[in-house]
Formats: C-alpha cells, structure tokens, sequence
C-alpha cells in the first residue's frame, strides 16, 4: 500500500482470529474451527475493499465482527485508532452499518418503510419525532425513493427498492463505514446496476468506506478500489484493484478470475483447474490450505505453511513468490484427482 | 436433423387470480433439436419458470397450458394424459431444479433417490439399478461413489448435491433435460465445473438441454440458441452469437449494459440501467410489453408488434426495424 496517505486508517484488524467449538454428532466430541485466521487487514477513508471467496471461507464472520455482533478470540478491531471492545457496541454502530444480502428477509414485515428507517435514531435517541421525520424524508431522497412508501410496508415493495430502504436505513446514522454482505445477489440484473450505481454516488457523496462483500469478481472489479482473497480463514491476497485484475499472483486468485463467466458467445465455459471440492474448515489441510485443490502445488506445499510475500500493491501468501526460502523450486506435487 | 426433438407453438398460460388472470406466459414459439442447448433468460417473473414446468406437465391443477402446438418427438403434450406425462418424465424428459437443498429427499439415502427412476421405467434388477447409479455418479465427478449410496443429502455439500441431481436426471439417459437455474445457489467456482459438466454430457450423450438462467454470462459460454424473455413473450431469439454480437430488441441491449464486463466496462463507471420496472400481467396486455421502461419507445408502440426476422433464425419484437429509433418511426 502507499504510505503517502498520513491519515491513520478509519478500520483496522489487528491479527484477528474467530474460533467456534463445533460438536459433530450427538456423541461426537467438539471440535474447533477457526473461521478467521489471523488476519490482519486496514482500510482508509473512502477505499472499498472488496472481499471475495467461496461460502465458508469466513467473509461473513469478518462482517459479523466488524458490525460488534461477535467478538473475536484473539486480536483487536480499531475504528479511527480506538480499539472496539465488547463494552460500546452502541458507539461502534453509529460508526459501522450493515447492508445486508436478502431484502426479503432482513426488513421486518410489521414496520411501516418510515419505522424500518428511522429505528436507528430512536434507539441511538437522536431528535425527536419531528426531526426524526424530516431525516427519513431526506434520506429517502438521497436513495431515490419516493416520499409516499413512508407509510407502506416492505411486502408492498419490489426487492430493488426494498434493497434501497436497507440502504436508507443504514445512512441515516451517518456512518464512516458501510459493510455491504452481497448486497446484489438477490436482485435481478437491471436492478443490481441500479444499486451498484447508487452505492457509487453515495460514496463519492458522503466520502463513505465500504467492506464490499461478493462472490461475484465482475462487481467487484467494477466497485472496489482494493481487493482481498479469503480462504479457509486466511487473506491469500489483498492487493490494489488493478494489481489484481491485471496481474494476480495467488493460483486461488487466478482460478477465481478464471471461472468469471462474460456474455461472450462462444467462449465456452472455463476450466478453473480446482479438481476438489472446498475443504471441510474443521479438518483443514496441512501446510498450505491450498494445495490440494492447487494447480501448480509443490512437495513443500503440503508440509510448510506460507508465509505472506510483500508484493508491490499488497501482500500474497504463497511459496510460488517466496524467494527468499528458496521456496519457489520444489518439486511439483502429484495432485490427487479426488473430489 | 430435420424434424425438432420439440416443437412449441404459441404456448400460453393463464393463471386465475384474485383480480382477473394472470397472463404469465403469452404465446411463445420455439423449437429444440437433439443435441441443442437452449437458454432462456430473463427477469424474474418474466415466466421462463412456468415455461420449464408447462413442459413437464407440473403446473398445478388451476393452471391450464394452451398451445397450438408442443410436440415432443411427436407424442402430442397438450393431449397428453398424467399416465403419458408419468411414462416420460424421469425417462425421456428430466428436470433439474434451482435447490438442490430442497429438492432432494431428506428422508431417503441417495442411493435411493438415484435408483427410483430406472426402477420405475426400466425393466431391470436392484443389482442393475445399483451398479448404473454408481457408474454415473461418477460420471458427474463423485469420487468414492459405492460409499455415496448410502448417504443422505444433507451430509453432501452443495456442490455434491447438485452432481447427484444431475446423475439422477441422467439415470435413464433421457432426451431432454431441462435445468431451472441449475448453478444459482452454488459458489462461482462450483459453478463453472457444474456448467462443463453438463455441457460435455450433453454432447455425448446427444440430449437436447433447456437451460433457464438470469445470468447473462452462462447464456453465453453455453447456449446454441437464446430465447430472451420478457413480460411472458419472448422478445428476441436467435444463435448465442447473434443475440451477444448484435442484440436487437432494446431490452437485451439494456440488460447487457447492466452487468460490468471485465476488460469492457470501465471501472468505477455508471453502469447502464432499466428504469422502471416490469409491468403487471393481471387483465390484457397491448402493445409492447417493455415499452414504458424503453428508451425507444414511439406511439406505435402500443399497437401490434410486429415479428422481425433480420437474418435466417434470429427474430426479435420491435416497431423499430433495426431496434433503434429512426427519423420516420418517430414522426
């Protein structure tokens, strides 16, 4: 990353690691699995960091300790430089707000559009009910809503525009940092542009900084400024966006990209070159969490874990681009075909 | 191939709701050959669900298909009975739901669910029945595949699942096959290998595919022919190469420059969007259904719209000749 930017970061993750105890079976002895490796990460003000990796990778545990509704066993979370313990959720969710994937389920059925968006303030007891009301409006403004869904409810909205009171919903408490957990998923594609179009202008509007978090690489090379790569817990790669693109380093990173599906006829559909299936995060395997599913993996591979490699945008974990080991000159490893 | 595998002419079908009928699919025409693979792709509600299950004869009981014609391999569908219906569906005609969670028996073994089929259609042993779903699971890619039998769904991995749905539509190796978003609920990397799968044993095997997807990207890597759907009409049909090289009706223009193209799109930049959104199907629809989110849209657009057929095989809906508005359609 460059050091010109004096500015201390506005999020940071010292080391953070997530461990849950999970039991396999009604007999079955439990069993930890770490969701969140050791990862250490720091966004500044106005950067979207796009985060990016197969279901189970531990993205959404990352959110989920971002947004304070789980604490992390070991390391540290720094808003502005403060440390975020377990006391100030409240301080801590007028800084961070979630936007949530599913627009059918994370608005509540019973609450008019107005009561959904202006329960933050009430809970946080910012204005009173006049106030409160000219707040909604104006930020039903801003996400391009009209004035009259203030006394509807969200059974009587389409999902692009239940998406959009999501968004209100989250901005009307001003935050710094916006974590949006694959806010297009659900939407269909003329909708998604829309909201794409709309979480851009309100970043440049209100100088926000977004955790973008997708499996979809076409959205977040189109969204986010930097990108990092999750597996099995770990960050494997976070580098500019344009490094990533352009030049990825991590074979992850590459079969990621590979298995990006355009519009363009004929193509054909890619080979990604991963033969197995995501490993199961409880029994990980040992040396590099990779190398079985790894094209290019190496004797060492599955015996020494990786160390993280400074590359010129960032920082990839891989013996491929450790040179200093002389990890780079293994022999290659016999991949078992399995799934 | 001289005579389509299926033929389907002016499909429609009504659903009676509440306030009137529901138009949900307006006389659709399309053929599939042996070996085909064609994509339906639309918004959701456009009706490319109902479609699929109109085919399969698994509409509910209120809902009435009509058709001027839907032959498959000239057995009349429309005059079909539910005993003809039972004999071809799971033998010559299979279907591959979205969920693969929720489409499988929780309750019953894998194994079970994979030999249900042969023994219903086929005049063969267990021992026979076993030993195919073996070979075919792993066909799909199952490893350990005798072990597999014995399993229930909810120990297999998303991915898994929908292998061992795939290999259970294939278990009597059917002519058709028609799969309803098959790689939705799966992780991009599954969904690429899901993809080539069945794109490789739909070659061998010869079968013609009906794939119905949103997304824009698998129409492309893996349709012969593409039916854009929209509003229930199908507005723009033609080769996977025409539709993405020279799109014509305005709506498949206006969905290809919503999504962001790597390499294409600038990054950061607007993306191109449909306002509006898609109209209400409940009473009679004139005119062009798209025609109050186009950005082409003229007078005459709510009166008939005709059928263009610029090149052999590609046909589009539009007042417009070339899709785009001109000096004399404006006037």
């Amino acid at each position: 990353m460059s050091t010109t930017e004096p500015s201390k970061p506005v999020l940071e993750l010292r080391s953070v690691s997530k461990t849950y105890t999970v039991k396999q079976g009604m007999f079955g002895k439990p069993k930890p699995l770490t969701a969140v490796n050791d990862v250490s990460l720091s966004l500044n003000r106005g950067e979207v960091l796009g985060l990016v990796g197969e279901s189970g990778c531990g993205k959404s545990t990352m959110a989920k300790i971002l947004l304070g509704l789980e604490q992390p066993t070991s390391g540290e979370v720094l808003v502005d430089g403060e440390v975020i313990g377990a006391t100030d959720r409240r301080t801590l969710a007028r800084r961070i707000q979630p936007i949530f994937q599913d627009p059918y389920s994370s608005l509540n059925p019973r609450k008019s559009i107005q009561d959904i968006i202006s329960l933050p303030l009430r809970v946080h007891g910012i204005g009173d009910s006049a106030s409160q009301d000219k707040a909604v409006r104006e930020i039903l403004d801003i996400v391009g809503l009209p004035q009259r869904v203030m006394r509807t409810y969200p059974s009587q909205m389409s999902g692009g525009q239940r998406q959009r009171v999501a968004i209100a919903r989250a901005l009307i408490m001003k935050p710094e940092i916006v974590i949006c957990d694959e806010p297009t998923s659900a939407l269909d594609v003329s909708v998604q542009s829309q909201i794409l179009n709309l979480l851009n202008d309100l970043r440049a509007e209100f100088n926000l900084t977004y955790l973008f978090i997708s499996h979809d690489l076409a959205v977040v090379e189109h969204l986010a400024t930097r990108v990092a790569v999750m597996y099995l817990g770990r960050i494997v790669e976070e580098s500019s966006v344009a490094g990533l693109f352009d030049r990825s380093g991590h074979p992850y990173t590459q079969a990621l990209l590979k298995s990006v599906l355009t519009p363009e006829a004929g193509k054909g559909v890619p080979d990604t070159e991963l033969g197995m299936e995501y490993p199961n995060p409880i029994a990980p395997p040992t040396g590099c969490h990779f190398h079985p599913r790894c094209p290019v993996a190496m004797t060492h591979c599955a015996t020494q874990f990786p160390r993280p490699v400074q590359t010129p945008n960032g920082h990839v974990e891989c013996h491929l681009f450790d040179t200093e080991n002389g990890h780079n000159s293994g022999a290659p490893l016999a991949r078992k075909d399995a799934l | 191939m001289s005579t389509p595998l299926l033929s389907v002419k002016d499909l429609t079908i009504d659903i009676p709701v509440g306030g009137g009928t529901l138009n949900a699919v307006r006389g659709i025409d399309f053929d599939l050959n042996r070996g085909e693979t064609l994509c339906i792709v639309g918004e959701s509600g456009s009706g490319k669900s109902l479609t699929s299950l109109a085919l399969m004869g698994l509409l509910g009981g209120k809902i009435k298909p009509t058709a001027t014609q839907m032959e498959f391999d000239g057995i009349d569908l429309t005059k079909a009975n539910n005993r003809t219906m039972r004999t071809l569906r799971g033998d010559r005609m299979a279907m591959i739901f979205q969920e693969p969670m929720t489409s499988l028996n929780p309750a019953f073994t894998i194994g079970n669910q994979l030999m249900e089929a042969l023994l219903l259609h086929r005049n063969v042993g267990k021992e026979a029945a076993r030993a195919r779903a073996i070979e075919l699971l792993e066909k799909v890619g199952i490893t350990a595949a005798a072990s597999r039998l014995s399993q229930y769904p909810h120990q297999l991995s998303g991915g898994l699942r929908q292998r061992v749905m795939i290999a259970m539509a294939l278990m009597c190796e059917p002519e058709l096959i028609i799969a309803d978003e098959p790689t939705t609920a799966l992780d991009v990397t599954i969904q690429a290998q899901i993809l080539r799968l069945l794109v490789d044993l739909g070659r061998e095997m010869n079968m013609a595919m009906i794939l119905i997807t949103h997304d824009l990207g698998v129409v492309a890597r893996v349709a012969d022919k593409v039916a854009v759907m929209y509003a229930g009409e199908l507005v723009e049909t033609g080769s996977a190469k025409e539709v993405f090289n020279a799109p014509m009706h305005p709506y498949t223009r206006g969905l290809l420059r919503c999504i962001p193209q790597p390499g294409k799109t600038e990054r950061g930049a607007r993306l191109g969007t449909i306002p509006g959104i898609v109209p209400n199907l409940v009473g009679g629809i004139t005119g062009c259904p798209f025609r109050t989110r186009c950005d082409q849209a003229v007078e005459a657009c709510r009166t008939d719209i005709p059928h263009r057929n610029p090149v052999e095989n590609h046909r589009f809906r539009c007042v417009h000749e070339t899709g785009h508005r001109t000096a004399e359609t404006t006037v």
